[in-house]
């Protein structure tokens, strides 16, 4: 009886998770015809299939290709500073002792807090008057700054459980501050790294609100936003099939993290937000 | 090698309470001193601030003739062996004994030497390639031993070493460390809350309590002559027996009888009035048993539990105190992390002893053995100054101004 | 946090009566290390804000920037007294409500699920990361498509409901398919903190329980649920605070059409839409005044404690 259950929650939870997924992939696999004149109406293509047609016109489309360069670029490079960054200021909250440390920490708060939309007109302008509009930088500076928080909460819990002693007798082994740091603490705390990275690179790869208010052209656009303007060659009818293909390319970056850092995710997702 | 000399350390925390209040110790050259004491006496502390991870608040310590206050923790140039070992987990067996002399940019040539050499005195030598995490608690502390071997440092300190040993492993452990302290003559310092590990590693020992030092002196010293009733009551297992006594010339007044004692204990207490009467557990025996006894030392009383052990018998006897000594002997209980339940006598008798449980039995006290204290001060009334090192004269009264503070 | 100058916010806290050397050499090294943590994080969010706090007393539109006035307050009182204005806002309550309700149900039973079972940890756990790593932007447009009645599949299979139904037509319905889109995104990273909170519910007060003669209801309502409730306020609140900017999903499903419109879409529409910068500064600080007094709200009738959630000071 109990283990009847626990199988139909585990489909439950399946199902939940993956049927969207799956509809997105099946509409991909349709052809464009058929989902506007809504000649196929099923879950699955049955004689609307149209095999690898979308995928193609979506990978022959310039400006999708820009925009998933656009994407990998930006969110690499915002990834990579936001935890550098992150990693230092971690590091002196889990083991410094100094003044203002609860500031920083509410400030990481807040910011995860802030909402993103009443920051989108000052910036605008702000961006336009110091040239930063429609650049690459004008988006990684704002992705590291709302991944920051999220990084140095991950970080700090990582930190925080490396053992104190640990430090401690690398000081007495005869290291200076730099090498504990460097040698011991650097090593110890690389999975978290790691950790705070993935999520870091999620939260990047999301983004929508700045894609679309911080940018005008191909020349900085990322994924969702150029999702968002996709517009095939009938400007009154959504291109379903080949935004399902776009779709999917753009999940593919997620699938594949996911399925090899599974275990990382999770382990930080929750060592951020709740310890004992 | 290096003698250490703590000149009236004091250590303060934020809130003003010094967790280490006026302590000055020096330990000679190649010499192996114990700091003991119950959790919070500053034991710990003062350790830390000898190695450099804690700062002085005031006074002066002194490693060799350099005076080190201000120097960070690689500058001391000593060997810390801590109580979870602080093994570098990412690192091997090997790694983790040269770590220290890759951080001293040795070559390769003499770390290698280094590491085998102390590898073979510890026998890790099938255990070089394995990561900490793969090794037993005993093998662990070998490595944290390693560890401070190789740095030819200027002393060792242990923080708690064995506390996460089990009870087999640490006699063992315990013998090794002694062993390598006595091959390599290296001054060491040693925090320990285990009276057993203070008692049998130790050449002097230092115990503190609130952050005051109480006696400083060597094993059988603290045994013999403990300076007040804490050093008293915290050496020894089972604990010493403390029992309201009121002295008339050489008669001593116990709730069980009138014993005698020697006279120039006698003389030291005279016009005293009411003390505290400290005897050993093993001072007491079962009158049946003994041959020569003199019976003006032998009391009769009701035994409510016998425990036997084989070699001996635990026998234990209730009895009533007044208020200003109950009162004392709670405090005293408290500051040695007990729980007063009840005020009872632990005797220790022959195991050939057939004392029965209820039964009323006629027990000997071997008076000459007894301590008198003062109940307001706790000083040991009755110590043997010559042969008890150094004492606090004052510690119990100090401490007695600021009982709030007990943690 | 509206000052751009980073200035400790610990003043007459506890703080040591000598400060020694080491201690001012550690201050200097932390302060080091987080500076330009901070520098980023206000750069972004403290300037911007302030500068949004100036224009918004302007009358100030990007189609006639030399038309720039002082207004004062007038931006506010225009939009405070406009019932668009508090539509919005309620509509972005009843988005925070439902879906974060209905995500801590759905949430917890995931995370019973995920607590419990021993086979195929590692297929669950991956298939759960992909609704929360995959962008909302997607997840709106899957289930979209899925709710359109041309060619989606959810008329077809529920009950009761019309094939020819529309749920972009009109509010409710639309409405519940951008939640449950949201909702379908969100509920993965509220069961993985509800299931960090189920492991810290130690077996042995179960079982306690078991041998007490709790049934499986009591055993949840008194024994699991109260032991985990710092993990359900801190997942609450995080989820509540984001689910009140909801954004995305309104502009790729509806694009805020038939009343679904947000406090967040409005203000993106004032500023970007139609260039009202003046307008949308002020609503954007109104947002940002809103979003504190939720959190406020949230943290007080919970009781949340961030701090102690977490394990620190």
């Amino acid at each position: 009886m109990k283990k009847t259950g626990l199988v139909v929650g585990v489909a439950a939870v399946l199902v939940w998770c993956l049927l969207p997924v799956a509809w997105i992939v099946s509409l991909s696999f349709k052809s464009q015809d058929a989902v506007s004149n809504g000649t196929d109406p099923g879950f699955l293509p049955l004689d609307s299939f149209t095999g690898w047609d979308n995928y193609q016109a979506v990978w022959d489309d310039e400006q999708f290709r820009r925009a998933i360069l656009n994407s990998l670029g930006i969110s690499l490079i915002a990834t990579l500073l936001s935890v550098i960054i992150a990693t230092l200021a971690a590091y002196a909250i889990a083991r410094l002792e100094f003044r203002g440390k609860k500031f920083v920490l509410t400030v990481a708060l807040a910011i995860a807090m802030f909402p993103v939309v009443s920051l989108v007109s000052p910036l605008f302008d702000l961006w336009r008057t110091i040239g930063l509009y429609d650049t690459w930088p004008g988006l990684i500076i704002p992705y590291m700054s709302f991944t920051l928080p999220l990084a140095i909460w991950t970080l700090s819990a990582f930190f925080r459980e490396i053992p104190w002693e640990m430090e401690q007798a690398a000081q007495v082994d005869g290291a200076t501050s730099w090498q504990a740091f460097r040698k011991v603490i650097v090593p110890l705390a690389a999975p978290g790294v790691f950790t705070a990275a993935i999520l870091t690179f999620f939260f990047a790869w999301n983004d929508f609100v700045f894609g679309i208010t911080l940018t005008s052209t191909e020349n900085a656009r990322p994924i969702p936003a150029a999702l968002s303007f996709f517009v095939g060659p009938d400007p009154f009818q959504r291109p379903a099939g080949l935004l399902a293909a776009a779709a999917v390319i753009a999940t593919i970056p997620i699938v594949v993290i996911v399925l090899l850092f599974q275990r990382k995710i999770v382990a930080g997702l929750t060592s951020g937000a709740v310890k004992g | 090698m290096a003698a250490i000399t703590m000149k009236n350390i004091v250590k303060k925390y934020g809130d003003g309470f010094p967790a280490v209040n006026d302590v000055s110790i020096d330990v000679a050259d190649g010499e192996f001193v114990i700091l003991v004491g119950p959790s919070g006496c500053g034991k710990s502390t003062l350790l830390r601030m000898i190695v450099g991870l804690e700062d002085i608040t005031s006074g002066d310590m002194v490693i060799g003739d350099k005076r080190v206050n201000d120097l960070a923790p690689r500058e001391r140039n000593l060997a810390m062996v801590f109580q979870n070992y602080a093994l570098y987990p990412h690192l091997s067996v090997y790694e983790n004994i040269a770590f220290p002399l890759r951080l001293a940019g040795a070559s390769n040539d003499e770390v290698d030497k280094k590491v085998r050499e102390a590898s073979k005195t510890l026998e890790l030598d099938e255990h070089l390639e394995r990561k900490p995490a793969n090794l037993s608690g005993g093998q662990r502390q070998r490595v944290a031993m390693g560890r401070a071997i190789v740095r030819e440092a200027d002393a060792f300190l242990f923080d708690e070493p064995l506390s996460n040993l089990d009870a087999k492993l640490r006699g063992q452990m315990r013998t090794e460390i002694s062993r390598l302290q006595k091959k390599l003559g290296i001054t060491t310092v040693y925090v320990t809350h285990d009276q057993t590990e203070a008692m049998t590693l130790g050449d002097r020992v230092a115990v503190l309590k609130r952050g005051v030092l109480q006696q400083l002196a060597s094993p059988r010293e603290l045994y013999d002559n403990p300076g007040n009733l804490f050093v008293a009551g915290f050496i020894g297992s089972p604990p010493m027996n403390f029992l309201p006594a009121e002295v008339d010339g050489t008669t001593v007044k116990l709730p069980f009888g009138s014993v005698q004692i020697p006279a120039d204990k006698a003389e030291k207490v005279a016009g005293k009035g009411l003390l505290i009467a400290g005897i050993r557990p093993e001072n007491f025996e079962d009158a049946s048993v003994i041959e020569a006894k003199d019976e003006a030392s032998t009391f009769t009383a009701k035994v409510e539990v016998v425990e036997w052990l084989g070699n001996e018998t635990y026998a234990y006897i209730p009895f009533e105190a007044p208020p200003e000594v109950e009162e004392q002997l709670r405090q005293l209980e408290r500051d040695l992390d007990g729980e007063s339940l009840r005020t009872q006598l632990v005797v220790a008798l022959d195991g050939t002893s057939r004392i029965k449980e209820g039964e009323e039995a006629q027990i000997w006290i071997d008076s000459r053995k007894m301590h008198l204290f003062d109940p307001a001060t706790g000083e040991n009334l009755t110590v043997d100054k010559a042969n008890a090192g150094r004492i606090l004269g004052n510690a119990m009264a100090e401490a007695a101004e600021q009982p709030a503070a007990a943690g | 946090m509206t000052s751009t100058v980073a200035t400790p916010a610990t003043k007459g806290g506890r703080q040591a009566p000598e400060t020694s050397d080491r201690a001012k050499a550690e201050s200097r090294l932390a302060a080091k290390l987080v500076a330009p943590a901070l520098v980023v994080m206000l750069v972004v969010t403290a300037f911007p804000i302030l500068r949004a706090l100036w224009l918004s007393f302007y009358n100030y539109s990007l189609t006639a920037p030399e038309d720039k006035e002082f207004v004062g307050l007038s931006n506010y009182l225009t939009a405070l007294t406009d019932g668009l204005f508090w539509r919005d806002i309620g509509m972005t309550v009843i988005y925070m409500v439902v879906t974060v309700g209905v995500e801590l149900v759905i949430g917890f039973i995931f995370a019973m699920v995920m607590h419990r079972v021993i086979f195929a940890r590692g297929v669950i756990r991956t298939s759960i990361l992909i609704p929360y790593g995959i962008i909302t932007v997607v997840s709106g447009f899957a289930w979209q498509f899925a709710f359109t009645y041309q060619n989606g599949f959810v008329n077809g299979w529920l009950p009761f409901i019309d094939d020819q139904f529309n749920w972009f037509g009109d509010t409710v319905p639309a409405v519940i398919a951008i939640m449950v889109s949201e909702i379908w995104k969100t509920t993965p990273f509220m069961s993985l903190l509800l299931l960090a909170g189920l492991a810290q519910v130690s077996d042995d007060m179960i079982e306690a329980a078991k041998v007490d003669g709790a049934t499986w209801w009591q055993r949840l309502w008194k024994v699991i649920i109260p032991n985990m409730r710092a993990a359900i306020m801190v997942a609450v609140l995080f989820r509540a605070l984001d689910a009140y900017r909801i954004f995305d999903n309104i502009f790729v499903m509806t694009n805020g059409a038939v009343n679904t419109e947000s406090i967040s879409f409005l203000t993106y529409r004032q500023t970007i839409e139609q260039f009202q910068l003046g307008m949308g500064s002020a609503l954007a600080v109104l947002l940002f005044l809103s979003v504190l007094l939720v959190a406020f709200i949230i943290v007080k009738l919970f009781r949340v404690d961030l701090a102690q959630a977490r394990g620190e000071g």
